[in-house]
């Protein structure tokens, strides 16, 4: 044995090397704390603008108005929550369903093959611009709504509800499909060496587990829905109207205006008084809130199932 | 154990001279087909009936064979062990006894596989009520992300027997020796039970049902001695009432609680089956005695 090799000197620390960790250290900082800093501006621009116009407008008029007409100043939310309520709820009627389905089918029963032609396929769905949905919303669901015998306005709210419910499809069904894989196969066999069917598998044991990823990415396609702007702008018409209870059927064959969709309506008005202007800041505050308190709901409830899932 | 458990004295069936390093060469079926026809077996008549029987069974992965000519016989109510180094085939014999391994895309079973006097590979048996009445015990313990009570209904539910179904699953942490421990906390999640505590969960959850037999692969690996040595207890009482197929990598074990044990070496042979006294004491095979005395595997 020899006895010259070097020990390594436990005792030696290169020069420099604690001040450049921690520099390190200061510009992973900065970037994390950079986004955070622009978020927390928007908000406070949006909330500063939204004051200004809540000091000319009782809140209550606004949340309580039955009436929204710019050109009368007259700022009712309502009729505008109307508009984005019919449209979360229909898309969320079509996506969630349809998303779950696709997920289980990619999670669970979809060859190697068919999943690599298939998720490809659904995340191109998610790359179209928003923009083209609305024109065909527009151009091709409406007529196809109306031979199919509905009564739909050309510019109805159905149309591009649905069309909003296709877009987030992906989203439910890629974020559900990653919470179906995280489950172990451990699971699975423990359910098949019961004698389950595979249906019995996935629907009693797969989902359960994986319910509060699928639970997240209904929350996360919602909130997507309820900013979805282009396709609304494009197909649903700018008519703000309540919500008519007594005959709800009506309400998909008439056109609405959501509130993203008047936002933009205010922003690209000709005219418009410094009142009107600034409404647009109190709707969208109020839609933040809206995605802001869902996004806390969701992250409570998954951390609820997580403990008893993990 | 006496040597006279057979079903006959034919000498060529393997487990009545306690080895089986060869396939029976008279190419006889192991049980008499016609129980087939008729739902009740006569070799049940004189001493144990073997409940499971392998006959030239091969299984493959693929193109690497994992299982060679595997004959032998597993007899009602008895524990048999399955003990052999690292890769040899335990649990890929242990899976194609209730197919599992229809599960894994890449194997494949030759040869034939009778439970109850039907070959379980014949195109007419169903995988899942084929695995209702064998139920499976894993390495690690598996409990679904549900309550205690409802991981033990599991199976009473997918086969809607939801009579009494409070007393069934009560009977069950019973007999899998967890009732004591879990009698007020039915509701509570599976998962924050301890290791030892969820593996006699899915052992409750795997006889719930009632099976004939129940195969457990490594069942006590994941835990603790003193767990270990409640599962060991268990084992042997469930063996009043179930047939048990356990493969362990504890020889001691082997020794404690089994009644047959069967020697695997590596290439997915089966070395030498017989009375787990004999196996032990008085090996017929250098190389099982080398393997169970630790000089290698
Ligand atoms: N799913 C699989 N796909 C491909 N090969 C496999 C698979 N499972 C097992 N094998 C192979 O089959 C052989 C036997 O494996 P098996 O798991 O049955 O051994 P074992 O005796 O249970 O080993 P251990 O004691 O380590 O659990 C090994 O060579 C293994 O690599
Ligand atoms: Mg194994």
């Amino acid at each position: 044995m020899s006895t010259e090799t070097p020990e390594p000197d436990i005792t030696s620390r290169p020069r420099g090397r604690a001040a450049r960790e921690r520099m390190y250290q200061y510009l992973l900082l900065l970037c994390a704390a950079l986004s955070i800093l622009v978020t927390i501006s928007i908000v406070a621009l949006l909330a500063r603008d939204a004051i200004t116009f809540f000091t000319l407008v009782n809140p209550l008029d606004f949340f309580g108005g039955t009436e929204f007409l710019l050109s009368r100043d007259v700022y009712g939310l309502l009729p505008l929550l109307s508009g984005t309520l019919l449209v979360t709820v229909i898309a969320a009627l079509i996506a969630l369903p349809t998303g779950v389905a696709a997920a289980v089918y990619l999670s669970e029963y979809a060859s190697d093959r068919m999943r690599s032609v298939l998720k490809p396929g659904l995340e191109v769905l998610a790359g179209i611009p928003t923009v083209v949905y609305g024109i065909f919303a527009l151009v091709y669901v409406t007529p196809f709504l109306r031979t199919i015998g509905l009564p739909v306005n050309t510019f109805n709210i159905l149309s591009p509800s649905i069309m909003v419910g296709i877009m987030i499809v992906p989203m439910v069904s890629s974020l559900s499909e990653d919470a179906m894989s995280a489950v172990p196969d451990s699971l699975r066999r423990a359910g098949y060496g019961m004698g389950a069917t595979k249906f019995e598998v996935t629907t009693g044991v797969v989902l359960p587990a994986a319910a509060s990823g699928i639970f997240s990415s209904f929350i996360l396609a919602l909130s997507r829905a309820i900013g979805e702007t282009m396709i609304v702008v494009v197909a649903a018409g700018s008519q703000p109207r309540m919500l008519n209870l007594a005959e709800p059927l009506q309400n998909l064959w008439q056109g609405f205006q959501p509130m993203t969709a008047a936002m933009v309506q205010i922003n690209s008005a000709d005219s418009v008084s410094q009142l009107g202007f600034s409404s647009m800041f109190a709707i969208g505050l109020t839609l933040f809130a809206i995605t802001f308190l869902l996004n806390l709901v969701s992250n409570r409830i998954a951390a609820r199932y997580r403990e008893e899932y993990e | 154990m006496t040597q006279n458990e057979m079903t006959s004295d034919d000498s060529t069936d393997p487990a009545a001279v306690g080895t089986t390093a060869t396939p029976d060469p008279s190419g006889e079926p192991l049980v008499d087909q016609s129980i087939e026809v008729d739902g009740t077996d006569s070799s049940a008549q004189a001493g144990r009936e073997q409940v499971i029987e392998a006959r030239d069974l091969n299984v493959f992965y693929g193109d690497v064979q994992a299982l060679q000519d595997i004959t032998m016989s597993i007899p009602e109510n008895q524990v048999t062990a399955m003990i052999g180094p690292s890769g040899c085939g335990k649990s890929t014999f242990l899976r194609s006894i209730n197919r599992m391994n229809d599960l894994i895309d890449t194997a494949r079973v030759d040869g034939e596989l009778y439970f109850e006097g039907k070959n379980i590979y014949d195109d007419d048996v169903d995988p899942v009520a084929l695995r209702r009445r064998i139920g499976m015990v894993f390495q690690h313990p598996n409990p679904f992300p549900k309550s205690i009570y409802d991981n033990v209904a599991y199976g009473l539910r997918i086969q809607d027997e939801t009579e009494n179904l409070d007393q069934k699953v009560e009977t069950a942490l019973k007999r899998a020796a967890l009732w004591d421990e879990v009698e007020d906390q039915l509701d509570k999640s599976a998962l924050d039970l301890s290791g030892g505590q969820q593996q006699r969960l899915c052992i409750a959850r795997a006889i719930a049902v009632d099976p004939d037999v129940i195969l457990m692969d490594e069942p006590a690996s994941a835990l603790d001695p003193i767990a270990t040595s409640k599962i060991e207890d268990l084992i042997e009482e469930l063996a009043e009432e179930f047939t048990v197929v356990i493969v362990t990598h504890n020889m001691q074990q082997a020794a404690r609680i089994s009644d047959k044990t069967a020697v695997f070496l590596t290439g997915g042979e089966l070395v030498e089956f017989g009375d787990t006294q004999s196996i032990f004491e008085n090996p017929e095979h250098q190389r099982v005695e080398d393997y169970i005395t630790g000089k290698f595997g």
